[in-house]
C-alpha cells in the first residue's frame, strides 16, 4: 500500500505530530509525504530526511500558505490518484483539511486512530475514550487521522526521501486567510512535554493562575495546560485547553491542579503515565486515576511543592 | 439569509458510557439523551443572528429516530428555531452518509449558512461539516469562536493548536462551532410549549435518494484500560519524594 502523509508545518519547520503519523502509515505500507505551503522547500527538504520516507511531495503556491482546507483538500485529492491511503495527524490542522479530503474522494474518514489491526482495520476512540471501538473499512481508498500520543514519533533524522515538485488546482476562490494570534512560549509545547502542569476553575483568576501554575511549571521545565473551566473563565487562552474537544496529551507526568476530573477532561489526559493531582476535595474523580495525590489547599501546597523542589 | 443548522441526538454528556458486556456498543437502553452540546451551540449561534437582522429563518434538522422529534428538535425550536426537518431512521448514519443527506437538504433549502456541532460527543468523529463543505463547494470555518457576518463574507475566529486564527468566507459557507462561541440559552417551559406548534417536516432517507449503507462496520467495542487509583501522600514533603523517584524534580 502507498500513504500520503500531510506533513504539518509553518513553512519553516515540520510539526512533531507529522512524526506520529508517519509512524502509523508506515505500518499500513509505503511512505510519500506532502508538504503543501508557501516558501516551503526547506521544510520539503527536512521532511526527506525523516526515517523511512520515500518520495517527498512539494506543492510551493501562495495558495497553500495558509493551510487553507478549500484549497489543500482537492491538492491532496488529486495526488490519491496514485496513493492508497491520505494520513492526517489529529491536529486542528488535519482535522480541518481530511474530512474535506475523504468527501472530495467518497471515502469514509477513519478518526483519530490509536492501532492499525491490518490494512483495513484499525481502533479508535469513543464517547471520549470510555469506550474503543475496532472498525472495519470497506472502502478502497483510506483517510485517516492519527492521535498522536498513540504512535511513536519517527526518527527526524536517517532517511533519504527524494523531493519532487507536484503543482495543485491552486487558489478554489472560497476563502482567505485574515490573521492570526498564534501564542509564543518559551515553554515546551504541550503535545510532546515530558511534564505538564495543569490548573483549574479552583485558580479563581488570571493573576493567580499565572502565580501559582507558572513557577511550578518552570521549576520541572514543565508545559503548562488547563481544563475547559480555567480557560472559559478567561485565565488563560484557549490553546492551553486539555480533554476531548481541547489536546491530547500523554506525557511522563501530568499534575493537576484544582481540576475535579471531568469524564471530558480525563479523556484528553489518562493515558499519561504518571497522573498526580492536587485538590481539597478528597472525593473529586481526579483521584480515581491519580497515581499520586494529596488531599488539600493548592494555595497552600503548590507554593510549599515550587519552593521545596 | 436562512440559516440550516443540524443536530444530532446523542447520550447526555452528565450519563457516563456503559460498554455493553457482548461488546457490540455503548448501551444506549433507558438513559438520557440530549442534543449534542456543540449543536446547542450552533442553534444558539443561529438564533443571535435572526435576532441582530442577519438571518431571516433558522432551520433544524436531525437525522435519527422518530423520538428526535419530541426532544431534541423540540428543544431546538424552543431555543428560537423556526421550524424543523426530521429525517427518520433507526439506523446508525455514518458522517459521510450524513453529509449527503444535509447536501440534499440544502439543495432544496439554499440557505446561507450552515452552522453544525465541531463534533458529536457519541462518535466524536469531527468531521460532518467538512464533509458537507466539500460536497457543496463551500468554504469551512471550522472550531469556531467568532462568526461575524459582513455583506456576502462572513469572518470566522478559528480555535487552533496554537492559538486563534481567523478566515474570510465567501457566503453561502459551513461553520462548525467550538465551545467558546457563546453560552447557549435555556428551553424555557412556556417556549417549549410554544414551539410545540412550530412546524415538523417527516421524511426518511429514501426521500433525498442517498444511499446510506454504511462503509465501516464495527467489529468490537471495548472498555479502555482501566487506571487504578494510586496513593495519597500525607504532605508536601511525601510529594516532593515521590517526584523525585520519579526523576522529575
Ligand atoms: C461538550 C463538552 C466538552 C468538554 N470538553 C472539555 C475539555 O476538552 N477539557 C476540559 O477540561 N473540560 C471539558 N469539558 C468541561 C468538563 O465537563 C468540566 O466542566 C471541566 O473539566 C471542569 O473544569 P475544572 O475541573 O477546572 O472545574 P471544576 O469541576 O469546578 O473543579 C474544580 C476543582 O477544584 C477543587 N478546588 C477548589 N478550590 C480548591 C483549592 N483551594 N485547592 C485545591 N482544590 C480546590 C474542587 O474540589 C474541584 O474538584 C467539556 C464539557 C462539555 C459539555
Ligand atoms: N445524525 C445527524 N443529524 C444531524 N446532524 C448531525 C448528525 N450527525 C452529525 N451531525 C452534525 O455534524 C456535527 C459533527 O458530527 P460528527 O462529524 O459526527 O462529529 C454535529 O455536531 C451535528 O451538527
Amino acid at each position: 500500500m502507498k500513504t500520503l502523509v500531510w506533513v504539518e508545518h509553518d513553512n519553516v519547520s515540520v510539526k512533531d505530530a507529522t512524526l506520529s503519523a508517519v509512524t502509523a502509515a508506515s505500518k499500513l505500507g509505503e511512505v510519500h509525504l506532502l508538504v503543501a505551503g508557501k516558501g516551503c522547500a526547506g521544510v520539503a527538504e527536512a521532511a526527506s530526511k525523516i526515517a523511512g520516507v520515500g518520495k517527498v511531495h512539494l506543492a510551493d503556491d501562495a495558495a497553500y500558505e495558509h493551510g487553507l482546507a478549500e484549497n489543500v483538500a482537492p491538492l491532496v485529492a488529486s495526488l490519491m490518484d496514485h496513493h492508497d491511503a491520505a494520513v492526517f495527524p489529529a491536529t486542528t490542522t488535519g482535522k480541518n483539511v481530511a474530512p474535506r479530503v475523504a468527501a472530495l474522494l467518497d471515502v469514509m474518514q477513519i478518526s483519530d486512530i490509536l492501532s492499525v489491526e491490518g490494512p483495513d482495520t484499525f481502533t479508535r476512540p469513543i464517547y471520549a475514550g470510555n469506550a474503543i471501538a475496532t472498525v472495519q473499512t470497506s472502502d478502497t481508498k483510506l483517510v485517516i487521522t492519527v492521535r498522536g500520543t498513540a504512535f511513536p514519533k519517527a526518527a527526524a533524522e536517517g532517511g533519504a526521501g527524494v523531493v519532487e515538485a507536484v503543482s495543485g488546482p491552486g487558489d478554489a476562490g472560497l476563502s482567505s486567510f485574515a490573521g492570526a494570534e498564534i501564542a509564543k512560549s518559551e515553554r515546551p509545547e504541550l503535545t510532546s512535554a515530558k511534564v505538564i502542569v495543569s490548573g483549574g476553575r479552583a485558580l479563581q483568576n488570571s493573576e493567580n493562575f499565572h502565580s501559582i501554575i507558572e513557577p511550578l511549571a518552570d521549576k520541572l521545565g514543565a508545559a503548562v495546560g488547563a481544563s475547559r473551566a480555567a480557560v472559559d473563565a478567561g485565565y488563560v487562552p484557549n490553546d492551553y485547553q486539555v480533554g476531548q474537544t481541547g489536546k491530547i496529551v500523554a506525557p511522563e507526568v501530568y499534575i493537576a491542579v484544582g481540576i475535579s476530573g471531568a469524564i471530558q477532561h480525563l479523556a484528553g489526559m489518562k493515558d499519561s503515565k504518571t497522573i498526580v493531582a492536587i485538590n481539597k476535595d478528597e472525593d473529586a474523580p481526579i483521584f480515581q486515576v491519580a497515581d499520586i495525590g494529596l488531599v488539600g489547599d493548592l494555595f497552600k501546597i503548590v507554593p510549599e511543592l515550587t519552593e521545596k523542589l | 439569509m436562512k440559516v440550516l443548522v443540524p443536530v444530532k441526538r446523542v447520550l447526555d454528556y452528565n450519563v457516563k458510557p456503559r460498554v455493553k458486556a457482548d461488546g457490540t456498543g455503548v448501551d444506549l437502553a433507558n438513559v438520557k439523551m440530549s442534543m449534542n452540546p456543540f449543536d446547542e451551540i450552533a442553534i444558539e449561534e443561529a438564533v443571535r443572528l435572526k435576532e441582530k437582522g442577519a438571518a431571516t429563518e433558522v432551520v433544524v434538522v436531525t437525522i435519527g429516530v422518530a423520538k428526535a422529534e419530541t426532544d431534541v428538535l423540540l428543544t431546538a425550536r424552543a431555543m428560537g428555531a423556526d421550524r424543523g426537518i426530521l429525517i427518520a431512521t433507526d439506523d446508525e448514519v455514518e458522517p459521510l452518509a450524513v453529509a449527503k443527506l444535509l447536501k440534499a437538504v440544502a439543495d432544496e433549502e439554499q440557505p446561507g449558512l450552515i452552522i453544525l456541532g465541531k463534533q458529536a460527543i457519541d462518535d466524536d468523529s469531527n468531521q460532518t461539516g467538512q464533509m458537507l463543505a466539500a460536497l457543496l463547494g463551500w468554504p469551512q470555518g471550522t472550531f469556531a469562536s467568532k462568526v461575524e457576518i459582513a455583506g456576502d463574507h462572513v469572518k470566522v475566529t478559528r480555535e487552533v493548536d496554537g492559538g486563534l486564527e481567523t478566515v474570510d468566507l465567501k457566503l453561502p459557507a459551513i461553520v462548525t462551532t467550538d465551545l467558546r462561541l457563546n453560552e447557549p440559552r435555556y428551553a424555557t417551559l412556556p417556549n417549549i410549549m410554544k414551539a410545540k406548534t412550530k412546524p415538523i417536516a417527516k421524511k426518511t432517507i429514501a426521500d433525498y435518494g442517498v444511499d446510506a449503507t454504511p462503509r465501516l462496520k464495527t467489529l468490537k467495542v471495548v472498555e479502555p484500560a482501566k487506571r487504578s487509583a494510586g496513593v495519597k501522600v500525607a504532605d508536601v514533603d511525601a510529594l516532593v519524594g515521590k517526584l523525585k523517584e520519579l526523576g522529575v524534580a
